[in-house]
């Protein structure tokens, strides 16, 4: 290597949690004025190394230099004085305070707050022409968007003279457009001598802007290379220790009668907007329909009319027969009585119960089933743990510990459980909603050749996805939505990102040519 | 309207008014640091009982003033230690706090004086006295601001001077300056604060026992001021009034004032029921009076009246997380 000093450099850092050895002896080094990534499943241990780094936790060995001085970070202080800032997978900004009052919290001049805001209104002027980093000091946060609100993040590390910078998967909540926004200015800090660590598990943004790429895996660290001598295969093959394959595999459908019929659907929220309007497609047995579109134009309404938690006129047949819609059994139980299994969009919220045990949550839903009853008055609990364990084991859920509660899971192994609950139960319709949203890559391809299997086995699947990949390599017929309207179907074979981008935008091919 | 324009009424206003206001305030910082405290009335009953304990043993109100602080702040301890360093819940420490404080004030008074529970009667030194404002004399004679200058401005004890220079201090001390950024920004969101390089508990107890001061000085003021002596259960649900009062405040220290006068005034005028004989013609059960600030409050919750958004963390023990 050169001698320049590293930026950065670690050596043998261990860390354990009980008995979960979170990292081992991690050894890395980040040149300055570099974008180095790491990357790695759920999991791996790359948020419990950058703790470390950043004084969130003490490591049980090893040694930290910066800047080629050993360094020791007892505390967050003590970080943010060798020139480190962080900026959170979920942000540390006070919603009610301006963007001036966080970016001067704890970096005050003096016990005054006047002269302090001044200054930090002046730096921050000063610092938004440098880096193209424009924010409006007084906005609160709570009134800015996420894109901006990471800006904030970021101004905050700049002000504290930071020159390391590190960033915890910082596109998980921007739209494709607003993570494009990051990148230049992260380009922009690298040309101006930056320090940027980019902890991610999107091989997309490894390949688009890391310099240098270093790999996790169980808590090690697996590798370290040149982003250009490498690949997405190659990485991924890296993070997750065997060969992944990055699309899926499917052979055509074969397609029988129709299982969901849904005709006219309209629903008025009750400020009076208009959320679904007259929605109507249908889904036959033994095929994927996907349905695209930008989050936020319907998907999610009406996900929750078919699975039973909202209500909405028109009309919604299974199997022939008509579905009540807004009487007595319009509930979710009745539609899971239909062979109607949902897997829901936000599965911390809709999905699981973050505090019951893992066994409990797979048997929600389906808790009036006779053969989970031992008498009248009591649940037979140990046919559901051995049940619950069962299906674990062919989910492959990690640990399957069903004594676990949900919570103790990491996000895939969560998707895993709820899909097993629901696709375990042999339903003739799945309704399945961003199925592999912060699902790390080994669990993805799992998830979606359980989705194949089911299609292969004759079952009509309903699929709600923001990811346009997904939709394109999972559906059999792509429906793509906006403001509430179906803006028509397409044939994967027929279409491309492209078209399918400018229906989610509103825009038919005419309109756009 | 006798009710509004009685100087009498509006002097007692004042004067029930200070213990609220200064727990009030108390509870203010505590629950702006995140730390939920329904354990004011405790204190205040427990500052209550050692300052006039110790006044009466020590014949100084001054003496007494700083036990009944002690008492207070040594109650704030343990509530910080339960729900800050413990992270217990935050809630059940604070009705502790009321029990033990209730309990504790009767069976030590019993035991120290032997009066069945309450402290000899405090006389000269042992009470805060009245301050005569200069010109107070002179003045009222003078029609109109007269009286308003020599009985409802003048003649309080130094205490109600105290709580009401609080106001503004503590609006300062909020909004001016880095301690109070800091102390909102704990109760909002207090990764934020830990991981701008801040402790979050340093803040955290600073708030508790700031809380602690000032429900201290309630409490002295509730048995050297405006009562001579300690009696059982003195506090009479001031505590929770002022919470109310807090709630009804917003978080915020000029409508704390504005709320503990409105809730002093109810209870100055439930003491005149002839006043409101005379304004209404029909009599109103004190009871009633007496339960309007908390109807009032649950009012308040309910939306009625605008939004009353508590600190976003209170009530939250801080844990570190990735």
């Amino acid at each position: 290597m050169s001698d320049i000093a590293p930026a950065i450099e670690l050596k043998g850092i261990s860390k354990a949690f009980g008995p979960v050895q979170a990292n081992k002896d991690i050894a890395i080094r980040v040149m300055p004025g570099t974008i180095h990534g790491i990357i790695g499943e759920n999991g791996a241990g790359k948020s419990t190394l950058m703790s470390i780094l950043y004084g969130f936790y003490k490591a049980d060995k090893g040694e930290i230099f910066i800047g080629g001085k050993k360094t020791v970070i007892p505390d967050s202080q003590a970080a943010i004085a060798a020139g480190i800032g962080m900026v959170f997978q979920h942000f540390k900004l006070v919603e009610n305070f301006t963007v001036l009052e966080n970016v001067i919290l704890g970096a005050e001049d003096g016990a005054m707050l006047r002269p302090s805001l001044a200054k930090a209104r002046r730096e921050l002027k000063a610092l938004a022409e440098e880096y193209g980093l424009h924010v409006e000091p007084d906005a609160v946060i709570e009134d800015i968007g996420v894109g901006m609100q990471q800006r904030v993040e970021i101004l905050k590390a700049l002000y504290r003279r930071a020159d390391i910078l590190i960033l915890d998967e910082p596109t998980g909540v921007l739209t494709p457009a607003e993570a494009d926004q990051l990148f230049r200015i992260l380009e922009r800090l690298r040309e101006e001598g930056k320090t940027i660590i980019l902890i991610t598990h999107k091989l997309r943004e490894i390949m688009e802007i890391t310099d240098t790429v270093s790999v996790m895996r169980r808590g090690e660290m697996t590798a370290t290379v040149k982003t250009a001598g490498t690949n997405p295969a190659k990485l991924a093959e890296l993070m997750v220790g065997r060969k992944v394959l990055l699309r899926v595999d499917k052979a055509p459908a074969k397609v029988g009668n129709k299982v969901l019929e849904v005709r006219d659907l309209n629903i008025t929220d009750n400020k009076g907007v208009h959320r679904l309007k007259g929605v109507s497609f249908n889904v036959r047995a033994g095929e994927i329909l996907g349905i695209a579109g930008v989050a936020g134009n319907g998907q999610s309404e009406l996900l929750e009319v078919l699975g039973g938690y909202e209500k909405a006129t028109g009309e919604i047949v299974v199997n022939g027969q008509k579905i009540d819609l807004t009487g007595r059994n319009s509930d979710g139980q009745s539609r899971r009585a239909r062979g109607i299994a949902h897997v829901p969009e936000d599965r911390q919220r809709e999905g699981l119960i973050m505090d019951f045990f893992a066994w409990e949550n797979m048997v929600f839903g389906y808790h009036r089933d006779p053969k989970y009853q031992r008498n009248r008055l009591l649940m037979d609990n140990a046919a559901i743990k051995e049940d619950a364990a069962g299906k674990m084991e062919r989910f492959d859920v990690r640990p399957p510990d069903p004594f676990l509660q949900a919570k103790s899971f990491s996000g895939g192994n969560q998707q895993k459980i709820v899909l097993a609950r629901e696709m375990e139960r042999d339903p003739d319709l799945l309704l399945i909603g961003q199925p592999t949203r912060g699902v790390d890559i080994g669990a993805i391809e799992f998830i979606h050749q359980q989705i194949i299997a089911l299609r292969d086995q004759g079952k009509a699947i309903l699929l709600v996805s923001v990811e346009l990949e997904e939709i394109l390599s999972l559906s059999d017929r792509i429906a793509v939505m906006f403001d509430g309207k179906m803006m028509g179907e397409r044939l994967p074979a027929d279409t491309d990102e492209k078209e399918l981008g400018l229906m989610m935008a509103g825009m038919t091919k005419g309109e756009a040519a | 309207m006798d009710l509004l324009f009685n100087i009498q009424v509006w002097d007692s206003t004042i004067r029930l008014a200070t213990p609220l206001l200064l727990a009030c305030l108390a509870g203010l910082f505590s629950e702006r640091s995140g730390i939920f405290d329904i354990g004011l009335e405790g204190k205040m009953l427990a500052a209550a009982f050692m300052s006039a304990a110790v006044a009466y043993t020590s014949g100084s109100v001054w003496v007494g003033l700083l036990a009944g602080i002690g008492a207070s702040l040594a109650l704030s301890l343990l509530h910080g230690l339960a729900s800050i360093t413990f992270r217990g819940n935050q809630l059940i420490s604070g009705v502790a706090i009321n029990f033990l404080a209730a309990g504790l004030t009767v069976v030590v008074a019993q035991s120290w004086f032997a009066q069945g529970g309450r402290t000899p009667q405090l006389a000269g030194a042992a009470r805060f006295e009245q301050i005569e404002l200069p010109f107070a004399s002179a003045v009222a004679d003078v029609p109109f601001i007269g009286p308003i200058y020599a009985d409802l401005i003048s003649g309080h004890t130094i205490l109600v001077y105290f709580a009401l220079l609080c106001v503004p201090a503590t609006w300062w001390l909020l909004y001016r300056t880095r301690f109070g950024l800091r102390l909102r920004a704990v109760g909002e969101n207090p990764a934020a604060v830990d991981t701008a390089g801040v402790s979050v508990i340093g803040l955290r107890f600073s708030a508790v026992m700031i809380c602690g001061v000032l429900c201290g000085i309630a409490g002295a003021y509730l048995a050297t001021g405006l009562q001579a002596g300690f009696t059982k259960d003195m506090t009479a649900g001031r505590g929770y009034i002022a919470l109310a009062a807090l709630i009804f405040a917003k978080w915020r220290p000029w409508y704390a004032l504005s709320a503990t006068i409105l809730f002093g005034y109810l209870q100055a005028i439930a003491l005149r029921p002839d006043l409101i004989e005379s304004s209404f013609g029909f009599e109103i059960q004190g009871q009633l009076l007496d339960a309007l600030p908390f109807i009032m409050t649950v009012v308040i919750l309910a939306g009625f009246v605008g939004k009353a958004i508590p600190p976003r963390a209170g009530g939250e023990p801080y844990v570190k997380e990735r």
